[in-house]
């Protein structure tokens, strides 16, 4: 650690001002401040500050996700070994198979992103934000897959460009930059990402599948009793809501855990980086959508159990990694509350009333992204009113 | 006519009135005119090319129409006799493409009546035909109808290019490319929404801009 430090400090002056490097200044304070506690100080006011700066709180975002990451590699595995027949293929073979299909992805997405962000920093002559250290870990989490890695960079560039740097940059953006990155690929490459056969590795070529192997998403089995009007729905692969919450179900990546993502949940609410008003309400807007649903139960669809509609497809991911995310969700305390039950009732709104769209989730979060100012600002303006009829009576 | 109002055809100010629609006055990106049209026509190059045209035609025959008559026109009904003259040029055209290229026609649907609406056609003659001489108001009509289509030209080449992988409908991505026959590529279905283009029109003034500074607003 030491002899790092000296290192650091041994080359910093070629990129202060005046130095040959100082073209390279941002890159660098980058790196530094990743590895040190930065020692800035604040110049006007009175401030308390930590240690606990916007790169610290990424990286617990990144743990966090850990859990999910891991199982998601794992499950990967197992989804494939299912698929060619080999259902009792170990839990360490399983991953080593996930890991080296996700790690790509990782890859792509990590190298594509903080490059455009390195870029752009180093063109506006401002420091490197963090953000990306989050959202480039969010981006293969809900992926399939199967996608092909060139789509990862597209969707990638895509959102870092025209979702967040086009904004000024982290902290500026409207939309949340993961998700911005999946919805493109699913309205430009919509077979890539949609359908039953994306979801397990290897599927989309069919080589080897055992007969009887579906790689269909619970909620697609919905889609497909509901097309054919049938009563009852066929699950595929005979899988239960226990293992839709245990994740060794078809889905993207990181999302099939509901276990993994609530250990997540665990570790923000745990350091504070989270707001548990969102979270929880975002659960507690899916969850009464899905009674009201159930009291309709004109199908299929409708007659989907209110609390399983929380453990499968992305709901649980979104909820907890992508609805709080700060920037994005209202920013008081009735907002959160309020944006996030308008989350849970659309998310579930779409998957039961067009099941084709079984990504209500990202649509839900997407468009209560651009909701949030509105919803702050009635909040605001309420309390302002509320206040000014409590001095007008205080007066008289 | 005396003899110091007489110009050459082609004076510096004229060229000008040309030209300036193709940067710094440009119709789309600097006046954000026309956007409802240049999203809807410009999915294929060959609608975005047609629709680039008749506009031209429009608004520059329009606008040549209106500053001849623009001493008589009674300026408490000029819109109306404005909207005679830009919509009977419309019907022209649009018989015209009916004739010729109906397919083209047919893809481009009620745009082509909605030229009358046009807020650069109306707003030229407006600006500039009611207050100019015929041959200047005729240049300048057309130089910015060429902005507008310029800019149709380059989203439809865009667009069509990355969402059906074919130019004027030739097929101009390799087959082989395709995932369905063994390659990796995939057109980019978002680039036929009417969203993308609008992202498009946003990525050619964010160029624009940053080449021409003096476009940028305090």
């Amino acid at each position: 650690m030491k002899a790092l430090r000296n290192f650091v400090d041994k080359i910093k002056p070629a990129f202060e001002k005046d130095g040959k490097l100082h073209m390279l200044h941002s890159t660098f304070d980058a790196f530094e401040t990743f590895l040190f506690v930065p020692n800035h100080v604040t110049k006007k006011g009175t401030h308390i500050r930590d240690c606990n700066d916007m790169k610290r709180v990424m990286i617990v975002v990144v743990i966090a996700l850990l859990p999910a990451l891991l199982f998601g590699m794992f499950n990967v595995g197992l989804q494939h070994f299912r698929a060619i027949g080999l259902p009792d293929t170990g839990i360490w073979e399983c991953f080593w198979f996930g890991f080296l299909k996700v790690l790509p992805i990782i890859l792509v997405s990590y190298i594509v992103g903080l490059g455009i962000e390195f870029a752009f920093a180093q063109m506006r002559g401002h420091e490197v934000n963090e953000g990306f250290l989050v959202t480039g870990m969010l981006i293969p989490l809900v992926m399939p897959v199967d996608i092909p890695l060139w789509m990862v960079a597209v969707a990638t560039a895509f959102s870092v460009i025209i979702g967040k740097e086009v904004f000024g940059g982290t902290g500026m953006n409207v939309f949340n930059p993961a998700l911005l990155a999946r919805a493109f690929i699913f309205f430009a490459y919509t077979p890539f990402i949609s359908g039953e056969k994306v979801w397990v590795a290897g599927l989309t070529k069919g080589e080897g599948i055992v007969d009887g192997f579906s790689g269909a998403t619970p909620l697609s089995d919905v889609a497909n009793a509901l097309a054919e009007g049938a009563k009852t729905v066929n699950w595929s692969n005979a899988s239960t809501p226990w293992d839709w919450f245990v994740g060794t179900i078809p889905g993207s990546i990181g999302e099939t855990s509901t276990i993994a993502i609530l250990i997540g949940a665990a570790i923000l609410l745990y350091t504070g980086v989270a707001s548990w008003r969102v979270m929880l309400s975002v659960f507690a807007g899916g969850y009464l959508m899905g009674l009201v649903f159930n009291l309709i139960g004109a199908n299929v669809a409708m007659d989907f159990p209110a609390w399983q509609h929380l453990i499968v497809g992305g709901f649980a991911f979104g909820a907890v990694f992508m609805a709080t995310d700060p920037v994005t969700a209202p920013q008081t305390n009735v907002g959160k509350v309020i944006g996030g039950f308008l989350i849970g009732v659309i998310a579930v709104m779409i998957r039961v009333v067009n099941p084709g769209y079984p990504e209500g989730m990202m649509l839900a979060i997407l468009f209560m992204n651009a909701l949030s100012p509105l919803i702050d600002y009635y909040v605001v303006q309420a309390n302002i009113s509320r206040r000014n009829r409590r001095l007008k009576l205080a007066g008289k | 006519m005396s003899e110091k109002e007489k110009e050459p055809m082609f004076s510096a100010k004229i060229w000008k009135l040309l030209t300036s629609p193709f940067n710094q006055n440009n119709p789309i990106t600097v006046q954000i005119l026309g956007i409802c049209s240049a999203l809807a026509v410009t999915a294929k190059l060959k609608p975005a090319f047609v629709m680039a045209l008749s506009v031209t035609i429009v608004t520059a025959c329009s606008s040549f129409i209106i500053s001849l008559i623009r001493k008589s026109i009674p300026s408490r009904i000029r819109i109306i006799v404005q909207l005679v003259v830009v919509a009977a040029l419309v019907i022209l055209v649009d018989q015209v493409l009916k004739a010729f290229v109906y397919d083209v026609s047919k893809q481009l649907s009620v745009f082509v009546g909605l030229i009358i609406t046009n807020c650069i056609i109306m707003g030229r003659i407006e600006a500039f035909a009611l207050g100019n001489k015929p041959w200047a108001s005729f240049v300048d009509g057309a130089g910015n109808g060429l902005g507008y289509g310029m800019i149709l030209i380059i989203l439809g080449f865009f667009r069509e290019l990355l969402g059906a992988g074919t130019l004027w409908g030739y097929q101009v991505i390799p087959d082989s490319w395709y995932v369905a026959n063994g390659g990796f590529y995939s057109n980019n279905g978002l680039m036929l929404l009417p969203p993308m283009a609008l992202i498009c029109v946003g990525i050619i003034i964010w160029i624009q801009r940053s080449r021409n500074k003096s476009l940028i607003e305090k």
